[in-house]
């Protein structure tokens, strides 16, 4: 059962780099960037989901292959949900 | 390992229709997992809808999600983030079957949760005092995005349109918590009950699962309603 021993210390440093990221996007949206403000916005939340996905929710260690094919059918079922429509409604503006 | 577990004293938690503690605590992980996905996919139409609308009305989004106190929700993230690691922490302690200290970290995140919905209680206040909630008496007095006089005037249905889904996208993130703070208060009880050990905390896991989760669409929510065009 304890196939992947994570130490308090990593959780806290797991801990401290979200927060660091949290400070970072709060900082950046202050700055004009341009297109790059809402891509460097979503980077980040994509770290930080990351982060929390793999560590805190033990995706990482996970001995169950089965879950990580849920959660990557899940993801690429979003992928659908977005992308899709996102093509329709951003080529509706050409004609 | 099928053998020896099989051959010692069975765990009380061991349901009958399961080998081995393992398999039990595989098939509750991945059980969970598949409730997330519907979740992920709930939370994903809105998201869907979010988007749509912010990239037909977008100076009309910006200047609605301007009215956004920064404060009040990077404030909110760091306590979300701060609950996820106490929750951690908890699932840490029942694998080592420390009980006061599992307690211990329930509660604290019991707290942190309902410290952020203390925080976005607030919020709500405020935009009912400025009229920013969608509805007869809604108004939104900006005529132009801040610091952005060449841009056309702000249509105030569109940026209603924003408010209704901060509202719902929020609202709807808010009642998971609400749940995942019922949950959590359950949990504590049975914990200081001492009914899990580091043999069988199955239940604190999952229920940790659905809290990072809400922590995740948070860590989404955030960026995309508080920190449009904010620069000058």
């Amino acid at each position: 059962m304890s196939e992947h021993e994570t130490s308090v210390g990593f959780y806290i440093l797991i801990f401290v780099i979200l927060l660091v990221l949290t400070a970072t996007t709060v900082g950046a949206a202050f700055i004009n960037l341009g297109p790059l403000n809402p891509i460097l916005v979503l980077a980040i939340a994509t770290t930080k989901a990351l982060l929390v996905v793999l560590f805190f929710m033990h995706v990482k260690g996970a001995s169950e292959k089965m879950t990580k094919l849920v959660i990557l059918a899940g993801l690429f079922w979003l992928l659908l949900l977005l992308g899709l429509t996102l093509a329709d409604y951003g080529t509706r503006l050409w004609s | 390992m099928s053998h020896s577990s099989a051959a010692t004293a069975q765990n009380p938690a061991l349901r009958h229709h399961f080998a081995e503690m393992e398999q039990q605590r595989d098939a509750a992980s991945l059980g969970m997992w598949l409730f997330l996905v519907t979740e992920i996919m709930f939370f994903g139409g809105m998201f869907c809808a979010y988007l749509i609308y912010r990239l037909q009305h977008f100076n009309d989004f910006a200047a609605a999600s301007q009215s956004l106190s920064i404060k009040l929700g990077a404030t909110n993230t760091a306590v979300l983030i701060a609950s996820s690691l106490t929750v951690v922490l908890a699932v840490h302690a029942a694998r080592h079957g420390k009980r006061k200290l599992l307690v211990f970290y329930l509660l604290a995140t019991i707290v942190l949760g309902c410290t952020f919905l203390g925080v976005k209680a607030v919020e709500y206040a405020d935009k009912f005092k400025e009229h920013h909630v969608p509805g007869p008496s809604f108004n939104f007095a900006p005529e132009r995005m801040q610091g952005h006089p060449e841009q056309p005037p702000i249509d105030m249905r569109h940026a209603e349109m924003f408010f209704s889904l901060y509202f719902v996208m929020t609202g709807m993130h808010a009642l998971h918590m609400i749940i995942g703070v019922g949950l959590f208060s359950g949990l504590t009880y049975l914990s200081w009950k001492g009914r899990y050990t580091a043999d069988y905390y199955t239940p604190i896991e999952n229920a940790g699962l659905y809290w990072h989760f809400v922590d995740v669409v948070w860590i989404y929510l955030f960026p995309l309603l508080y920190l449009i065009s904010r620069h000058p």
